[in-house]
């Protein structure tokens, strides 16, 4: 900066709304002397502020700020960090975000992001009516703990230093100096927070008879510490995605998927064609090879797959229309080709079979005969082993078997547009011996 | 003839990044993970950022303090996603964030079933936050359009800083078609309209109640200022009668007034046709391929593909009706969008849903069925 800033205060907004004696008013102000003690750039600094009284004190600083949902600051916070880590990134949040939004604190300490969190901490929520919070102190009184409160407090300093927070503090409004760890926190490039506990003059105190000295023997009762509790230098999270994430290492286009039509295919209307397997056994992959035969042997295709929310075990399907004009509509009530591999398969091969007639082919693994249908049966014998392959090598004998697109076509697809060409390749070479019509 | 193999998520990938989006934070969930997947991959290329959130509430969070601080930014989930997404979908209509949002939808109330394609989503995307204002929604109806439609909701959520929903689902984000390479269709990017820094920037100052604000962002040259809360001009909170009408009014007009600018339908209508088709996303695939069996048996029958459900698009699905008898609306829910159809019909005329709830498509035999059936 050229001038030196006396204070980021908009002093014609003062004076601040917050009740005589509440700790709030301290904190704005020992904010304040922190950034005129660092002297940051106020388009640089953002006031991220939460729900509660402390939500109202953004307003009073010539900084950008955002005011957002309760507990939610910090995902905002996170957002503008990633976006431009030149900001310098603040979040005013009471102890009643730091119960609604606890998830969101834990992870921003873990992933170590550059911001700074301040936290108005005094035990009960101040805007709603005095209702206990997650730090209330246990045996204490609120408007929703009548008789005292069982719960024991959440411990903020530790909960995020255990998690990887870079600088973690805590503080009272009645330390004098606390506006350096406010500095320290703030010119802590990584994720920084300070707990700072501080009265409620509107309920807290008259319901508890709470004052400095109380406040204090409560820390000491906890055996909560005071002053710096963590500091370390982990990466922040910004700069680490940036170094390996960043621009310039993007990875090499793989030239899998263009493909150049150099076959030719005699088919004249849409063909419609289903195969069913296992979960695991590569039925969408061969469904998709298949595909790029086509598309090289000048056919339009769609391939809609289907499988249950398992990943390796259950059914896996892909339906798969080929044609040569562009498919409108990708879904398939009845197959002109069914082919029925695994087990798996054949529960949910069966409206199928039911809907198809004598025109239609059904490919299915001999060991799963007897099925009724009227469709044109072809039973396929599989030589045992090597059972991720028999989709692609089903498939190419539904090619040699009823016509469709060269076989050739297939075998280019999966030389140059694979990622596994040479298992894939012997596995066409080889697959008069993997699978045959019995 | 270069050509290749084309899922939605893909198309819906690109389109985001031909916008200039660098930014996308989500949570994985079937069938939206691969969008995630895509974008964690391509976004660093173009040198932004892209982050799987420790939940949805973070991931939508992130996308709105990444906006604030210039990005333009994606999300995308599932219907259960959305319920997550709720209040901050609220926020960017209150604090005006141009944002989208992708909802891959599936089947049912709470976890559903993830691998089942729906349009589960019609009236949640439109009423899923407090306060009833309004949002834009687009519903692409083929691959190609998840591209086409994924470029108009940036350029929509930037024009209107609202967000903009894009409403698609399991059979469109994991469904391949082959497409011509260089095949998406030109579309001029929109950037954002932001105040010089020569000029005074007042947040939410305005001339007319229907005019959005031009933004700066946070970092840039001015100071800013943002709240979820309602504010007035300066973005400060407010209880003031007179601001919190204009407030309000503002942001029902902002999206009201300018409804035929936003909204795309696509029709293929027959003159002289007693029965119209209308229907959204995948089953308007069902709907055109029925128009096509049912010409070439030489009938005539009209139909219209709404690919903005919200707004509707009335003055198109009033001007399509004019001539018929019969209305079908075939949709993957119980009639979701029927009631929006039937609002703007005739009394004399007859609106009809086909309904499947059962996860399986709505084929065009059936369509066809019902709207050659006589009255």
């Amino acid at each position: 900066l050229n001038t030196t800033l006396e204070s980021y205060i908009d002093k014609n907004k003062l004076p601040l709304p917050f009740c005589p004696g509440c700790g709030h008013n301290t904190i704005v102000e020992k904010l304040n002397i922190a950034l005129v003690k660092l002297q940051l750039d106020p388009k640089k600094v953002v006031l991220v502020s939460d729900i509660g009284c402390n939500g109202l004190s953004d307003k009073y600083f010539n900084t950008n700020a955002f005011h957002g949902l309760h507990g939610r600051s910090v995902t905002y916070a996170t957002g503008m960090k990633l976006a431009n880590p030149e900001l310098h990134v603040i979040v005013l949040i009471g102890d009643g975000g730091c119960g609604i939004g606890g998830n969101h604190l834990i992870h921003a300490a873990r992933r170590n992001i550059g911001i700074t969190v301040l936290v108005f901490n005094n035990f009960n929520y101040g805007m709603t009516g005095g209702e206990h919070s997650v730090t209330t102190p246990q045996r204490m009184k609120t408007t929703t703990t009548p008789f005292g409160h069982i719960e024991q407090p959440f411990d903020i300093c530790q909960t995020v230093s255990v998690n990887g927070a870079g600088f973690v503090a805590r503080t009272t409004t009645f330390d004098e100096n606390f506006s350096d760890l406010i500095v320290e926190a703030i010119s802590h490039d990584g994720f920084s927070l300070v707990d700072i506990w501080e009265l409620c003059t509107a309920y807290f105190v008259p319901k508890n008879k709470f004052t400095r000295k109380t406040l204090n023997e409560t820390l000491k009762e906890l055996d909560f510490s005071q002053g710096v509790i963590q500091q370390t230098s982990r990466t922040e999270y910004s700069r680490a995605y940036r170094c390996l994430y960043g621009k310039g290492i993007s990875q090499p286009e793989l030239p899998i998927g263009k493909l150049v039509t150099k076959f030719e295919s005699k088919l004249s209307t849409p063909l419609r064609i289903i195969i069913i397997g296992a979960a695991g056994m590569k039925i969408i992959s061969a469904a998709t090879i298949f595909n790029y035969g086509a598309i090289l042997a000048g056919l339009w295709t769609s391939q809609r797959n289907d499988y249950p929310v398992t990943v390796k075990s259950g059914f896996s399907l892909s339906e798969v229309i080929l044609s040569p004009q562009e498919v409108v509509f990708t879904g398939i009530s009845k197959p002109d080709v069914l082919l029925i591999l695994f087990p798996e398969g054949l529960e949910k091969g069966k409206p199928y079979m039911d809907r198809m007639t004598k025109d239609d082919i059904l490919y299915i693994n001999a060991d799963l005969l007897p099925i009724s249908t009227r469709a044109k049966t072809v039973p396929l014998k599989f030589s045992k082993g090597k059972k991720r392959y028999w989709a692609l090598a089903s498939l190419a004998k539904v090619l040699r078997h009823a016509g469709i697109y060269p076989l050739n076509a297939l075998k280019e697809a999966v030389a140059l547009h694979t990622k596994f060409a040479d298992e894939y390749t012997a596995i066409l070479e080889a697959d008069r011996e993997l699978v045959r019509i019995a | 003839m270069m050509r290749e193999l084309l899922n939605g998520s893909e198309a819906i990938v690109r389109g985001a990044i031909d916008s200039g989006c660098n930014f996308f934070a989500g949570y994985p969930i079937t069938p939206a993970t691969p969008i995630l997947l895509h974008m964690l991959n391509e976004i660093p290329k173009v040198g932004g950022v892209a982050i799987q959130a420790e939940d949805e509430i973070a991931s939508i969070g992130m996308c709105i303090g990444a906006v604030m601080a210039g990005s333009k930014a994606m999300t995308a989930t599932s219907g259960p996603g959305i319920s997550l997404y709720s209040e901050s979908i609220g926020l960017a209509i209150m604090a005006e964030i141009p944002l989208v949002i992708v909802d891959c939808q599936r089947m049912g109330p709470a976890t559903g079933a993830a691998t089942t394609g729906a349009q589960s989503d019609t009236q949640f995307l439109r009423w899923g936050t407090s306060g009833g204002f309004p949002v834009i929604v687009l519903a692409p109806i083929n691959i190609l359009d998840c591209y086409r439609l994924t470029r108009h909701a940036f350029n929509l959520a930037e024009r209107y800083r609202v967000p903009v929903f894009i409403a698609t689902d399991k059979e469109m984000v994991a469904t391949a078609i082959t497409v011509e390479c260089g095949s998406f269709p030109e579309i001029l990017k929109k950037e954002r309209r932001v105040v010089p820094e020569q000029e005074e920037f007042v947040p939410y100052r305005i001339k007319e109640s229907s005019e959005v604000p031009a933004m700066s962002s946070i970092g840039g040259p001015h100071i800013v200022r943002m709240t979820t809360s309602s504010h007035d001009e300066h973005g400060y909170l407010t209880k003031s009668p007179e601001v919190l009408n204009h407030l309000n009014r503002h942001l029902n007009e902002k999206i009201e007034k300018f409804v035929n600018e936003i909204v795309l339908t696509r029709a293929d209508l027959d003159a002289g046709a007693e029965t119209l088709l209308i229907s959204y996303g995948v089953t308007a695939q069902s709907m055109f391929a029925a128009v096509e069996l049912a010409r070439r048996q030489g009938l005539l029958i009209s139909a219209l593909g709404v690919e903005t459900l919200w707004p509707v698009p009335e003055r198109a699905i009033r001007d399509a009706m004019q001539e018929v008898k019969k209305i079908i609306v075939p949709e993957l829910n119980s009639g979701l969008y029927r009631r929006e159809i039937e609002c703007l019909a005739r009394p004399q005329q007859e609106v009809i849903g086909i309904n499947r709830v059962d996860g399986e498509l709505i084929t065009p035999e059936e369509i066809l069925e019902k709207g050659l059936a006589p009255s």
